[in-house]
């Protein structure tokens, strides 16, 4: 039994040789690399092309299409609701991205200690950013309830007036900011933290020797040392607010009065609530095309860095 | 003799109240899961409650809806997890081992695809799942995430660290390429396999968006899905809400103080590595 085992993986073994000489790895590779190539190409590259063609077309995602040209490119340049949307969708990165990656360097710094308890600290700060969108929107939703919620007793207690929150036109978008901050200045935390351990040591204390207070090595040794991390943190943070969509349909889903509606919200009411697949192809290129374009600059900073240490 | 008194950090003074802002509403979320609508409606509303109550929970756990959006919640995490281990780490091996035609060019196509946001891919993979008969099935959450470009990346660099001697004394021994990364590679990639795990199912658990768009019928909800919906139609049941809420909630904050230096270390490979 031994023997003929043998016998036949010596014979297997020459015409795999010969397979080999005549395809190289190719077989192997491909048959590797399929299930990658078909989901990831199919269901990515196809649809960028297909969503082009799709963005010069009259769609409801069912019925066949037609040719429209470049009308649905026209109208979006003329539709208020989409300036509206876009207007939101500004005032939410303008004040999300900074407030949240200075918090999140604030926090980084005094968290970067061995101190009793700095264990639980971070993970009560990181905790938000790990669940989920839905659940931190619907959780908020019941805390700053009009007439049920936390928020307005503690408010009560203070001598304060019932706020509408998320009922009020003019404090809804302020108050889903509110909430995106808490979910997610723990991911900068540790994004952050994790960076302060590679600051060299050495340089630190080159500085505090030459006379350099506290805030002095801070601001002219951590910091810079931080910017790489801060350009990837801001650019990551820019695209995660102009593509804000969960926290808004967990909480407001648009209103009151569609003051929070943002782009991608919008986007997702054309295509799938009026399907008009078409004209929301076309917003959601002209969206990606900026979101593109930030993404490649970070790529050709880093590649700048690599290259001027 | 000297008497050493512990020093207590002046830190704590600004820490301490800060990371209590950050726990405080998961603890009035799960307290007020344990209140009567009664107490809850009470004006203005009860912060600590006299009594506790199992109504939010028996509407939650005794109904047919939260039970089996959990349940698809955990179908499509699981094998989304499973596949991504297999299918990144066979494609990660390929790109990082073996030579073949037209190798650069694939790779960085899918390097590409990292920056492509969904918003454009949405519609047409919409109408792809529609076309393959799987829109408002669990398949149409499972199949756009067999396998991500992020892991495929995350595999074949961890990949390429690897001493390649190991891998060389077993093709030797007649070992074929398979049989390389399922006996040799992958038990020394567990540390990648482990972060990779963590993140897939972190973004698989919380997915919100996509089901929404390809789901319809209330049984094939997902849990963040199905929670939204609920609470659409529940608004006055804060009790039952704040409940399904902590179910959903659950499982990813277990899994997290369980696993923290994993998933730390996959939230932050994103930043380093991407």
């Amino acid at each position: 039994m031994e023997a003929l085992a043998s016998t036949s993986t010596a014979a297997r073994r020459p015409q795999r040789r010969l397979r080999e000489r005549l395809l190289g790895e190719n077989p192997t590779a491909w048959a590797f690399i399929a299930p990658a190539v078909v989901i990831i190409l199919g269901l990515t590259i196809v649809p960028v092309i297909w969503s082009l063609l799709l963005s010069f077309r009259s769609s409801d995602l069912i019925s066949p299409s037609h040719s429209v040209g470049l009308a649905n490119y026209k109208a979006l340049v003329h539709d208020k609701a989409l300036g509206a949307a876009v207007r939101h969708t500004l005032i939410f990165t303008v004040l999300f991205v900074p407030l949240s990656i200075v918090a999140g360097l604030g926090l980084a710094l005094a968290l970067d200690r061995r101190i009793r308890l700095i264990g639980l600290y971070r993970t009560l700060i990181l905790v938000p950013f790990i669940v989920a969108t839905a659940v931190q929107g619907v959780l908020f939703s019941f805390i700053f309830d009009q007439r049920f919620g936390v928020a307005n007793s503690i408010l009560h207690r203070l001598g304060i007036p019932s706020q509408g929150f998320l009922d009020d036109p003019s404090q809804a978008l302020y108050i889903i900011i509110l909430i995106a901050l808490w979910g997610s200045i723990g991911f900068c935390v540790i994004i952050y933290l994790a960076a302060l351990q590679d600051v060299p040591k050495e340089l630190k204390e080159a500085a505090a020797v030459d006379g350099a207070s506290r805030w002095g090595v801070l601001w002219h040794v951590t910091i810079p040392q931080l910017a790489p991390i801060t350009v990837f943190l801001v650019v990551w943070q820019t695209l995660t607010a102009l593509q804000l969509f969960d926290l808004v349909y967990a909480t407001t889903r648009g209103g009151p009065l569609e003051s929070t509606v943002v782009i991608v919200y919008y986007i997702y009411l054309q295509a799938f609530q009026l399907f008009h697949a078409g004209y929301a192809a076309a917003i959601a290129y002209v969206v990606a095309l900026v979101l593109i374009g930030l993404s490649a600059m970070q790529i050709v900073y880093r590649r700048w860095r690599v290259a001027h240490p | 003799m000297s008497i050493r008194r512990p020093r207590i950090s002046p830190w704590h003074l600004a820490l301490a109240p800060i990371a209590i802002l950050f726990g405080l509403p998961f603890a009035w979320m799960l307290i007020s899961s344990f209140m009567s609508t009664a107490q809850i409606n009470r004006f203005p509303p009860t912060i600590i409650p006299s009594s506790f109550h199992l109504e939010g929970w028996e509407t939650v756990l005794g109904g047919a809806e939260f039970p089996r959006w959990f349940l698809n919640s955990t179908i499509v995490a699981v094998v989304t997890v499973i596949s991504n281990l297999v299918f990144c780490s066979m494609a990660g091996y390929a790109f990082a081992r073996l030579k073949f035609r037209g190798s650069t060019v694939v790779f960085l196509l899918i390097l590409a695809t990292l920056i492509i946001p969904f918003q454009i891919t949405m519609i047409p993979t919409f109408i792809v799942m529609h076309d393959l008969h799987l829109s408002d099935t669990l398949g149409a959450l499972i199949v756009p995430n067999l396998v991500t470009p992020f892991g495929v990346f995350l595999m074949r660099q961890f990949f390429l660290n690897l001493p390649i001697e190991v891998e060389e004394a077993a093709r030797i021994d007649g070992c074929s390429r398979l049989g390389v990364l399922l006996h040799v590679a992958m038990p020394l990639a567990k540390p990648a396999l482990a972060t990779l795990a963590a993140l897939t199912f972190l973004v698989s658990w919380n997915e919100l968006f996509w089901p929404l768009i390809v789901i319809n019928t209330d049984s094939n909800f997902t849990l963040p899905v199905g929670l939204t919906t609920f609470q659409g139609a529940h608004s006055v049941d804060w009790p039952a809400v704040m409940a399904g809420n902590v179910l959903t909630a659950l499982p990813v904050v277990v899994a997290f103080l369980l696993t923290q230096r994993t998933f730390i270390a996959s939230l932050t490979s994103s930043a380093v590595k991407g």
